[in-house]
């Protein structure tokens, strides 16, 4: 058996915490995330508190923790949701061809010629600021990719002789779809979909920075930095913790990203 | 080649009218029409209906859609809502002060990061290879406005080296404008870079296991040669396509870093006209986004054959 490689365990290990701290705040954090405490404004970590407090004494380990539950929670429905739509799409359009394929790959490459976030800030004007208008929003946005993705692979698959095989012994064009189109798409897609998991992440914190995301005083590491931006002469803890998680996030993705990349996908092997 | 331009000229019509299809149908789902949304709660009923007559409003949708491109084709976007600005002036004003940053951003950015990719491919697992891309890993997982913000609190806050918040324009003091721009362009180069010396690294590292390399080598070529005539020749078209992709990408995300330093571009004039539910200035915004970087793409595309001349041929 080979050793796992550095990039899997660390990344592996990084992802773990951040989704950890967001199911353990689910029933637990060190202080209410939500509660006021204007004896401890402003306050610098310390043994009270280990991150220190923000500008109405709220507990900033606490909100950073419950700001990760938001956060993971998001991005998983955003991700799922599009997969789901995206590789429906794929397969269906890759399979069919003729008119219905052509107009809907044509409103489906026009959709991919906005950069994801334009489409995504295009939505949210229309769904409202808030979770679900968020999910919906980034949701519908990287579906076009997805679609690309999924059809790509369902029109190299559709020439291979296991399918024609399948076709040959009598199984319906649904039965050979399911059961031998769809389970060859999984790796490009967990690829993608963990690459995607990162995009969405810091889609949404760059959503809550501009005000745009889930509205406060719910906590987001987005919505925090941009708090921080009043404080940060006198308090520069408040715009460093929020970063560096959403940083520490991203890393993890990406080196686990990377991993999965390298055992996957045959092309990049041994790069 | 000439084909290959017509070709890929012509592809781009249909995508930009389904763009603009897009951003006119998204626009018409906002809640709220937008006669009341102009004219406020205290409006009586003619003077809406007046407005609605004279906006184009009492049409079917189709026949609203012909109307708008029309006039955009004519260049009139609208006036804003909140401000009565012709809409195209307010875009194109903003987005020069967007485009300055992104563009020397991203130039600077593929300046440091196509040879550092190339260098760190050549010397493949060796120390430096590990350097250059596990920074490149780290840079590219900061977020820009996180990384805006920490420039922000070491150079302008502790150390007080440069001005924290505000922008002026090259018009009017190229030296001060400079100093302006170094914080927000030093964020985009630091990020794009880690972006581009990973996709600069792969594509070199394809094109070294090929056979022609290692005929060059055997020929007596120097190393710089290889490299420079060879890898670099071969293995930059990939890394082209994705500058374009970032640069187009930037357009639309450069928002948080115009947030951070405070910067009037054309993110923040999308966000806040979000916020105002400025529709005109929305729809403007998004559609002279998506056309630039449709615009972008197209360009990247038809210089693609100078590096690949397979490409223009296929």
């Amino acid at each position: 058996m080979r050793l796992p490689s550095l990039n899997t365990v660390l990344g592996a290990t990084i992802v773990s915490l951040i989704v950890g701290a967001g199911l353990v705040a689910m029933v637990w954090t060190p202080y209410d995330p939500l509660k006021l405490d204007f004896l401890a404004r402003l306050a610098p970590p310390s043994a009270h508190h280990l991150l220190g407090t923000d500008e109405f004494g709220r507990d900033v380990l606490s909100r950073l923790m419950r700001a990760a539950t938001t956060s993971v929670w998001i991005s998983i429905l955003t991700v799922c949701a599009s997969i789901l739509a995206g590789t429906a799409l794929g397969l269906v359009t890759g399979y069919m061809r003729g008119w219905t394929d052509r107009i809907l790959m044509m409103f489906n490459d026009a959709l991919l010629a906005f950069p994801g976030i334009l489409l995504a800030l295009g939505l949210l004007s229309v769904v409202g600021a808030n979770m679900y208008g968020i999910i919906l929003a980034l949701g519908l946005a990287y579906t076009p990719l997805v679609t690309r993705v999924v059809r790509g692979a369902v029109l190299s698959l559709k020439e291979k002789e296991f399918i024609e095989a399948s076709r040959v012994l009598g199984n319906s064009e649904s039965f050979t779809m399911v059961r031998h189109v769809l389970p060859n798409c999984i790796a490009p897609l967990i690829v993608l979909a963990t690459s995607m998991f990162g995009w969405v992440l810091l889609a949404e914190s760059a959503l809550s920075f501009l005000g745009l995301g889930v509205p406060p005083p719910a906590p987001t590491w987005g919505n925090m930095l941009a708090e921080s931006r009043t404080y940060i002469s006198q308090a520069a803890w408040l715009g460093i913790f929020p970063g560096l998680c959403i940083s520490l996030a991203l890393l993890g993705i990406n080196l686990l990203g990377d991993a999965l990349r390298d055992r996957l996908d045959p092309h990049m092997r041994g790069l | 080649m000439l084909r290959f331009i017509l070709t890929r000229l012509g592809m781009a019509i249909p995508t930009l009218l389904i763009v603009a299809l897009t951003v006119f149908l998204l626009v018409r789902l906002i809640p709220g029409d937008p006669a009341s949304l102009m004219l406020g709660d205290m409006a009586s009923q003619s003077s809406l209906a007046a407005l609605r007559a004279q906006l184009g409003l009492d049409r079917p949708i189709p026949v609203q859609f012909v109307i708008w491109i029309g006039q955009i084709l004519k260049g009139d976007f609208g006036h804003s809502i909140a401000t009565g600005q012709p809409v195209l002036g307010l875009v194109i004003d903003r987005f020069e002060t967007s485009a300055t940053i992104v563009v020397i951003g991203v130039f600077l950015a593929s300046v440091v990061a196509v040879p550092a990719g190339l260098i760190a491919a050549w010397r493949q697992n060796s120390a430096i290879d590990l350097l250059f891309v596990g920074t490149a890993t780290v840079l590219l997982s900061i977020p820009s406005f996180w990384l805006g913000l920490l420039l922000l609190l070491l150079f302008g806050l502790k150390l007080q080296w440069l001005p924290v918040v505000g922008y002026v324009s090259f018009s009017t003091s190229p030296v001060m404008a400079s100093v302006y721009l170094i914080m927000p362009v030093a964020t985009l180069v630091l990020h794009e870079s880690g972006v581009l010396v990973r996709m600069a690294r792969a594509s070199a590292l394809e094109v070294l296991r090929l056979d022609y390399v290692t005929h060059a080598r055997a020929k007596g070529l120097s190393e710089g040669a290889v490299l420079r005539r060879h890898v670099f020749r071969n293995s930059f078209g990939p890394t082209w396509t994705l500058i374009g992709l970032v640069l187009g990408n930037l357009l639309a995300g450069i928002a948080v870093v115009e947030t951070v330093f405070t910067i009037p571009g054309i993110g923040r004039l999308l966000v806040d006209s979000i916020f105002a539910r400025d529709y005109p200035v929305i729809q403007g915004c998004m559609l002279f986004i998506a056309f630039v970087y449709v615009l972008i793409n197209l360009v990247v595309d038809l210089f693609y054959p100078l590096f690949d001349p397979k490409v223009a041929q296929a």
